[in-house]
C-alpha cells in the first residue's frame, strides 16, 4: 500500500508539481527549517530509532552532519524510515531530500533512477549468516540451501551470479523488508540469511542467541554504500558529497569533536581551510564558511562516527578494514579543500 | 422491481435540461476530461525525462537476474526476462485466487448453513466463527497463519514422513509427483468417453422418468463406468504411471511437488477470512426465501434434503450471487497481501523486485493495477453470466 501511495505521489508530483522544484533543494530545506532524510529504520549501527524515538547510527549521523552544516543544529532532521524497495521512489518523488540508507552504488541505479550517488562512505560486500548447528564453514557448501533475502537489494541479484558461477542450486525466499527476512530465518524457514556483511553483524545481535549464528568468511560482491540525491541539483549534491569529505579530511588532519575549538587556532593551512579560518570555501558551497567546523563540533570526524556506531565503541565491533583512511591502508580518501 | 428503478432515472426529474443542450454539455465534458488526461500524460513524460528517470516499457525484455521461489512456468534467474517474471507472478496470483475461491466457497456455504441449523451448538459455533474472523484484520490473520504454519512444523532434520512418500517440514509440504508414461493419454480419453456416456445415460433416465413417472437408479452403473473404463485401459497399457518421490538432501528436499509454507498460509488466511463473509451472504440468501416456500414443499411431501436442494437453494442462489461476486473480487485483491509473507505473487514479484530493479514506478504500478482490474472485470463477467443463466425466466 505504501508503495502504491508513493508511486501515486510520484505520478502526481511528476504530473502537476512545479517544474523547477528539483533545482533548489537547499533553498527549500532552509525554508522548511529541517532536512528530510530517508534512513533505514531497522538496521542496528546504521539507522535505528531507540525506544525513546531518537535515531542513531552511522547513516543517521551523516544526515545529522548535513543538518549541522546547514543549520548549526544536528537535531533539525526528520527521519523517514524506508524499506529497500521504497527508497528510490521516495527520493525521486521528493519525499526525502537525501537518501542515507546503506545503498549500493551501481551503474543502473546511477543512470536510470534519476538520482546521483555522492561519495562512498562505507565499503561493504555481501555475506552469509548461518546457524552454527548447520556445521557449514563456507558459502560454497550452500548448494540447494534455502536463503532468506530482502527484496529490491543488490543482494537479491548477486545471489544469482554467485550460485550460477559456482554451479550451485539456488533457492531464495524473498521478503519485502529486512525484518521479515530475518524473522523467517530465525523461525527456520531458511538455512542462511544474506545481506551486506556490515548489516549481518547488526542483524545477528537482534537474534535471541547471537552466539548460535556465524557469519561465513566469503564476501561475494562489492557493495560501495553511498548517500544519494536527486539528479539535476548540483549544488545540493556538492553539499552532500563534501559533508562526507570534510569528515574524512578532519580525521586525516586529526581534528576531532573534542579538539575542534582548539584547532580553530591552528596554524596548519589545511586545517585552517577546513574549519573556515581561511578562505571562502563554505560560501562557495552555498553554506557558511564554518560549515565543516559545525559538522565536527556536533558529530565528529569520520573515524569517530564509525567507531561510535559500528566500530569498537559499538556492539557490532566492525573493523575499519577497507574503510580505514588511505594513509592507513584503507580506501577512505578526502579530496583537498582548497 | 424494474418499475421502481425507472422512477429514479434522470429524465423523470422535474428540471431536466433540454435534450440537445444536454448532449452538447456531455460532449464538452468528455472533451475536457480527455484533454486533461492527455495533458497530464504529456506532462508526466516530460517531467520524468527532466528528472532523468528512465521511462517506457523497454525494460520488459531485459534480464531479470533475481530468483523466484515458486514458478509454475519455467523461469531461470540468470536468463529469463522481467516480462517472464511478470507472467510467473501473475500465474502465482491466479493460482492462489482460484484455490482460495473454491475453498472459501465450500467453507462459507457449510458455515452459512450451519449457522441456520436447529442444533444449538452447531449454530453458535458457526456464529462465533463468523464474528471472530470478520472482526480481525486480514493482515494480522495472515501473519498469524504464517507464523503458526512455520513455527508448528518441524525443522528439516525432524521432517515428518507422510504415508505414500510425502515429506512435511517447515520448508514446505513435498508430495510425490505423478509421471505419466506412454498410453496414459488413452486412459484420459477413456475417462472422457465414460463421462460423455454417463451424461447421455442421465438424460435418457430423466426423459423416461418424465414420460413414465418411474425413477431409474443409474448411480451404480455410472460409477462403474466412469471408474472402470479408464482403469481397464490403464491395465491394458500395463499401468504406465510412475511417481517422482521426494527425498531428503543435505539442506532441502528434492523431487516431487513442493507446496511452500507461504502458499499454504496465504490460502489458509484468504479462505478462512473470506468464508466468514460468504457464510453471512449464504445465510442472508437462505433467509430471504419465504418460509411459505419450505412449508409448501413439505406439504407436497418433499423430504427436508429435497426441499433444500429443489426449492430453497435455487431461490437463495439468486440473492446470493451478486454479494458472492463481491467476495470473490475481494479475495482476488486481498491476495496481494502475499507481499508481507514472501509469497511471490504479482505484487511481490512485479511491483516489488521488478519495480525496484528498474526504478520505473509509474509503468510498473500502472501495469499491475491494469492486471488486477482485468482479472476482477473478467470474474464479474463470469459471475454475471452465471447469474443470468440461473435467473427466473418469466413465462
Amino acid at each position: 500500500m505504501k508503495r502504491l501511495a508513493t508511486a501515486m505521489t510520484l505520478a502526481t508530483v511528476a504530473l502537476f508539481g512545479p517544474h523547477a522544484a528539483w533545482a533548489q533543494t537547499l533553498g527549500s530545506i532552509k525554508d522548511r527549517g529541517e532536512l528530510i532524510c530517508g534512513a533505514n529504520g531497522t538496521l542496528a549501527g546504521f539507522g535505528l530509532p531507540d525506544p525513546q524515538g531518537n535515531w542513531t547510527g552511522f547513516d543517521v549521523d551523516f544526515c545529522r552532519a548535513i543538518a549541522a552544516a546547514i543549520f548549526n543544529d544536528p537535531t533539525k532532521v526528520k527521519f523517514v524510515p524506508l524499506t529497500a524497495k521504497d527508497r528510490f521512489t521516495a527520493l525521486q518523488s521528493g519525499e526525502v531530500d537525501v537518501l542515507s540508507r546503506n545503498t549500493s552504488w551501481t551503474l543502473s541505479r546511477d543512470t536510470s533512477l534519476g538520482l546521483d550517488f555522492t561519495a562512498v562512505n562505507f565499503y561493504d560486500g555481501q555475506g552469509f549468516m548461518v546457524r552454527k548447528s548447520l556445521k557449514v564453514s563456507s558459502a560454497l557448501e550452500l548448494n540447494d540451501a534455502a536463503l532468506c533475502v530482502q527484496q529490491g537489494t543488490t543482494s537479491e541479484l548477486n545471489l544469482t551470479d554467485y550460485f550460477r558461477s559456482n554451479h550451485m542450486g539456488l533457492k531464495t525466499v524473498t521478503f519485502a523488508t529486512g525484518d521479515e527476512a530475518l524473522k523467517a530465518y530465525e523461525s527456520g524457514r531458511c538455512d542462511a540469511y544474506t545481506t551486506d556483511s556490515s548489516a549481518l553483524y547488526g542483524e545477528r545481535l537482534r537474534l535471541p542467541e547471537p552466539s548460535q549464528h556465524i557469519v561465513l568468511p566469503e564476501i561475494i560482491s562489492k557493495e560501495p554504500l553511498s548517500p544519494a540525491v536527486r539528479h539535476g541539483d548540483n549544488q545540493w549534491s556538492d553539499i552532500v558529497r563534501w559533508t562526507h569529505f570534510a569528515m574524512v579530511d578532519a580525521e586525516e588532519l586529526g581534528v576531532t569533536k573534542a579538539n575542534v575549538d582548539e584547532k580553530l587556532k591552528s596554524s596548519d593551512p589545511e586545517t585552517r581551510r577546513l574549519l573556515g579560518s581561511e578562505g571562502q570555501y563554505g560560501e562557495a558551497l552555498g553554506l557558511t564558511n564554518d560549515w565543516a567546523y559545525r559538522i565536527i563540533k556536533h558529530i565528529g570526524n569520520y573515524g569517530e562516527s564509525f567507531e561510535r556506531n559500528v566500530g569498537q565503541g559499538s556492539p557490532l565491533k566492525i573493523v575499519r578494514g577497507l574503510n580505514a583512511l588511505w594513509t592507513k591502508g584503507g580506501l577512505q580518501y578526502g579530496p583537498p579543500i582548497r | 422491481m424494474t418499475e421502481k428503478i425507472q422512477g429514479l432515472l434522470p429524465q423523470d426529474l422535474p428540471h431536466r435540461p433540454r435534450r440537445i443542450g444536454g448532449i452538447v454539455l456531455q460532449i464538452a465534458l468528455i472533451v475536457v476530461i480527455a484533454g486533461l488526461a492527455y495533458g497530464a500524460i504529456l506532462d508526466l513524460a516530460q517531467n520524468l525525462a527532466r528528472a532523468h528517470v528512465a521511462s517506457g516499457f523497454g525494460f520488459w525484455n531485459n534480464t531479470a537476474g533475481f530468483d523466484i521461489s515458486q514458478t509454475l512456468i519455467s523461469y531461470s534467474p540468470s536468463t529469463s526476462s522481467f516480462g517472464r517474471a511478470f507472467w510467473v507472478g501473475l500465474l502465482n496470483t491466479l493460482l492462489v485466487a482460484a484455490i482460495g475461491i473454491v475453498l472459501a466457497t465450500v467453507l462459507g456455504f457449510v458455515v452459512g448453513i450451519a449457522r441456520l441449523s436447529r442444533n444449538w451448538l452447531i449454530a453458535r459455533l458457526a456464529g462465533g466463527y463468523v464474528e471472530l474472523i470478520r472482526n480481525v484484520p486480514l493482515l494480522l490473520q495472515l501473519l498469524f497463519w504464517y507464523n503458526a504454519v512455520l513455527k508448528s512444523l518441524p525443522q528439516l532434520r525432524g521432517s515428518v514422513a507422510l504415508p505414500g512418500g510425502g515429506i512435511l517440514n517447515n520448508r514446505g509440504l513435498f508430495l510425490p509427483r505423478p509421471e505419466f508414461g506412454p498410453y496414459f493419454a488413452a486412459a484420459l480419453i477413456a475417462l472422457f468417453v465414460a463421462i460423455a456416456v454417463a451424461i447421455v445415460l442421465r438424460d435418457w433416465a430423466r426423459r423416461r422418468r418424465e414420460r413414465t413417472g418411474r425413477q431409474i437408479r443409474i448411480v451404480l452403473p455410472v460409477l462403474i463406468l466412469v471408474c472402470g473404463l479408464p482403469l481397464a485401459v490403464l491395465a491394458l497399457a500395463g499401468f504406465p504411471l510412475g511417481f517422482s518421490v521426494p527425498h531428503m538432501g543435505r539442506f532441502n528436499v528434492s523431487g516431487g511437488v513442493e507446496i511452500l509454507p507461504e502458499f499454504a498460509a496465504l490460502v489458509l488466511a484468504l479462505t478462512v477470512y473470506t468464508a466468514a463473509f460468504i457464510a453471512e451472504v449464504v445465510r442472508a440468501g437462505v433467509l430471504a426465501v419465504p418460509a411459505g416456500q419450505t412449508e409448501a414443499a413439505q406439504a407436497l411431501g418433499l423430504r427436508s434434503a429435497a426441499t433444500l436442494r429443489l426449492v430453497v437453494v435455487p431461490q437463495a442462489m439468486r440473492v446470493i450471487m451478486p454479494p458472492l461476486t463481491s467476495q470473490y473480487l475481494n479475495l482476488i485483491k486481498n491476495s496481494s497481501l502475499a507481499v508481507t509473507i514472501g509469497y511471490p505473487d504479482l505484487v511481490q514479484v512485479f511491483a516489488g523486485s521488478v519495480l525496484n530493479i528498474t526504478g520505473q514506478a509509474v509503468e510498473v504500478i500502472a501495469i499491475t493495477m491494469a492486471v488486477y482490474l482485468a482479472i476482477s472485470l473478467f470474474t464479474s463477467l463470469l459471475m454475471n453470466l452465471y447469474a443470468r443463466a440461473t435467473a427466473i425466466v418469466e413465462r
